[in-house]
């Protein structure tokens, strides 16, 4: 059994703390992945579950092992690096063997388990070659095949997309998961990317200035965020946040318009409350023109501002509350600048956020 | 008046001659001519002090002496020795030097300014230091030896055959083994962490990053610093005839001082040259050496380095 547990892990660099004593546990052969903007502490934790950073305070376990004080090769983990981290001098064949021939591994099964990975991989081609003569996604198989030969506890990935063009990142983001199910383990993925963690992962962990904001699965991330930070990061457009205040069962908006407050957390505000009134573009749809614009609804009338068509849909850039919102067309028609619509607000989709903390009114 | 180029086509024309002179001048006088001159004077019986022999054509008896010359042979084997320790000593010295310097966080700027000194100083004032230092009489070292009671002898460093060439190879390591330092860390620097790292997670010990990461990265660096530095060494004669003048007996005698003593002190510049020809090929054998194998081990790091 392979499962990770963190325990009050604190990382100081001198007198920072960079991370705050977090708790995480992750289950065996399980996809976690650790979401949030730079400089949130992520990928100092992956390394620290890697033993490339010291642990300042607090508990890493993998399996049964305590392994705080284990040097990195001892914690039968492998990792995955932005930049591939290949060896140069080194052969594919030669980068896929060099951990197994370190661990002084029999010719005959560095073989077997090298020829495995390039099957599974794709590499069979490119065993002779050198890392310079691999193209961006090539060499981040390479890097994934080096992880897999080892069959280790635990994969660690350090944002391994980020360095590959737009195509090949949703390509290999694909090979990703396809290898996870190939390859059972437990997997420590770390990516600023929101879609790449709404696509991979079993569980995410959105964390941000080195605290967890929140531990879920994609879908309750997504769909209920605890707080305006979740809510904005997780989700592509970002929800719309807008400042209100409750009064007497409307969420009045800064302008004056107001809607309903929705049915689901009626008992969870009280009047006077200062709330954020979070809504996703996808919810926020002119009429006739949305898929969930069933139940509850709220209807507006809203000036486009710009219209962006993608195809499948339009973005239509209007103002809610006095801020610039974002609505969705689907089934899309022409808009022009300037033109009125009405618009249907999904509010058994809204969200309200307690303004002064940022909490969801609905913990 | 189609056969005959207009004077402004004859001008455009002469031109990049023109420009080109001065830089053709200069090499002619300042390296084509001393060349040929030295070289024909290899051939020659040309004695400093008897200008009239400059024109005494001897064919190629200077070489014929010299390679039946024992003592020509082995200040030749010498030379190699001696470049052969200090330029390993060096390597290894001055790479020591740089990973402990690349571990330091505070001050790493200031170390390698301070480690450039010994290079600051000519090495005539070196050899002198170094020839005080290892003075069997008063010198520092068996002054010290003595003072600490480690042994009571007073140790001939630059007498004894073996301890002088040493103590010259010594002051040769001490003055320039930055060179190797600075361009080992030059290297540390621009190494990639990631490797490194992978590596460690891949199951290498300390050791084994060292050896099959790091050193791999280093090499061509290394190959640059011992390219420069056989340069350097294989034309060693200031600090030697400093310390010891060739001597005693000619136990440390070296190509260049055994070339300077025939061509000035016996004034026998034809044979001197000729000598001289012999040990610009050794330098040459081993650029060339060193220069292949930082090709080759550039090529192993497939251009990573």
């Amino acid at each position: 059994m392979s499962e990770i547990k963190l325990t009050n892990v604190v990382k100081r660099y001198g007198r920072v703390e960079v991370v705050h004593g977090i708790n995480l546990e992750i289950a065996h052969n399980e996809f976690v992945v650790l979401v949030g903007p730079s400089g949130c502490g992520k990928s100092t934790t992956l390394r620290m579950i890697a033993g490339l950073e010291e642990i300042s305070d607090g508990e890493i376990h993998i399996g049964d092992a305590l392994v705080n004080d284990l040097p990195p090769r001892k914690r039968n983990i492998s990792m995955v690096f932005q930049n591939y981290a290949l060896y140069p001098h080194m052969s594919v064949r030669e980068n896929l063997g060099f951990g197994l021939k370190i661990a002084k591994q029999s010719e005959a099964m560095i073989e077997e388990r090298v020829g495995e990975a390039a099957e599974i991989l794709g590499l069979s081609e490119l065993m002779d070659r050198t890392p310079a003569e691999l193209s961006g996604g090539q060499r981040q198989r390479v890097a994934m095949g080096r992880a897999i030969v080892r069959h280790p506890e635990a994969f660690l990935f350090d944002e391994p997309l980020s360095n590959l063009d737009a195509k090949l990142r949703v390509q290999m983001r694909t090979e990703i998961k396809k290898l996870h199910s190939k390859v059972k383990t437990t997997v420590v993925y770390v990516t600023h990317d929101q879609v790449e963690a709404m696509t991979l992962a079993d569980r995410i962990v959105v964390m941000k200035d080195g605290y967890i904001e929140q531990v879920g699965t994609p879908m309750e991330v997504f769909n209920h965020p605890v707080n305006t930070f979740v809510a904005s990061f997780i989700g592509s457009p970002p929800m719309n946040l807008i400042p209100a205040r409750v009064e007497s069962g409307k969420v009045k908006l800064a302008d004056g318009a107001s809607v309903p407050v929705p049915n689901r957390l009626a008992d969870k505000v009280r009047d006077g409350q200062d709330v954020i009134f979070g809504l996703r573009p996808d919810d926020m749809t002119p009429e006739g023109h949305g898929i969930n614009d069933t139940g509850q609804v709220a209807t507006l009338e809203l000036t486009v501002d710009l219209a962006e068509l993608l195809g499948t849909e339009t973005l239509l850039y209007t103002q809610l509350g006095g801020q610039d919102a974002l609505g969705k067309m689907f089934d899309p028609r022409d808009v022009a600048a300037g033109e009125t619509l009405r618009f249907r607000l999904s509010l058994d989709k809204a969200h309200l956020f307690d303004a002064t903390s940022g909490k969801s009114v609905r913990l | 008046m189609a056969r005959t180029k207009s004077p402004y086509k004859t001008r455009l024309a002469l031109t990049p001659y023109l420009l080109l002179s001065p830089a053709f001048l200069v090499l002619i006088f300042v390296v084509a001519l001393p060349l040929v001159f030295s070289l024909y004077t290899s051939f020659t019986g040309y004695r400093l002090v008897r200008p009239d022999t400059l024109w005494n054509w001897v064919g190629t008896r200077n070489y014929e002496r010299i390679f039946a010359d024992l003592d020509f042979w082995i200040a030749f084997g010498r030379t190699i020795l001696f470049l052969a320790i200090a330029l390993n000593l060096e390597f290894i010295l001055g790479l020591g030097i740089a990973l402990l310097i690349n571990r330091i966080t505070w001050g790493q700027r200031t170390l390698r300014t301070i480690m450039m000194f010994p290079m600051m100083f000519s090495p005539i004032l070196v050899g002198y230091q170094f020839k005080f230092i290892f003075n069997d009489n008063i010198g520092v070292l068996n002054n010290a030896l003595q003072s600490l009671g480690i042994s009571d002898a007073a140790t001939p460093w630059l007498v004894d055959r073996y301890l002088a060439l040493g103590s010259i190879i010594f002051a040769e390591v001490w003055m320039s083994t930055s060179v190797f330092a600075i361009l080992l860390l030059a290297g540390l620097f621009a190494m990639p962490r990631d490797p490194i790292e992978a590596a460690r997670v891949d199951g290498c010990s300390p050791w084994q990053v060292f050896r099959h990461i790091t050193l791999p990265f280093l090499m061509p660096f290394a190959f640059i610093a011992m390219t420069i530095r056989s340069l350097d060494v294989a034309r060693a004669y200031d600090i030697v005839d400093v310390m010891t003048g060739g001597g005693p007996a000619g136990r440390t005698e070296l190509l260049w001082t055994l070339i300077a003593r025939v061509g000035y002190d016996n004034a026998r510049m034809g044979q001197a040259n000729a000598m001289a020809y012999v040990s610009i090929i050794l330098s040459i054998a081993f650029t060339y050496y060193f220069f292949t194998k930082l090709v080759a081990a550039r090529r192993y790091m497939g251009g990573a380095a």
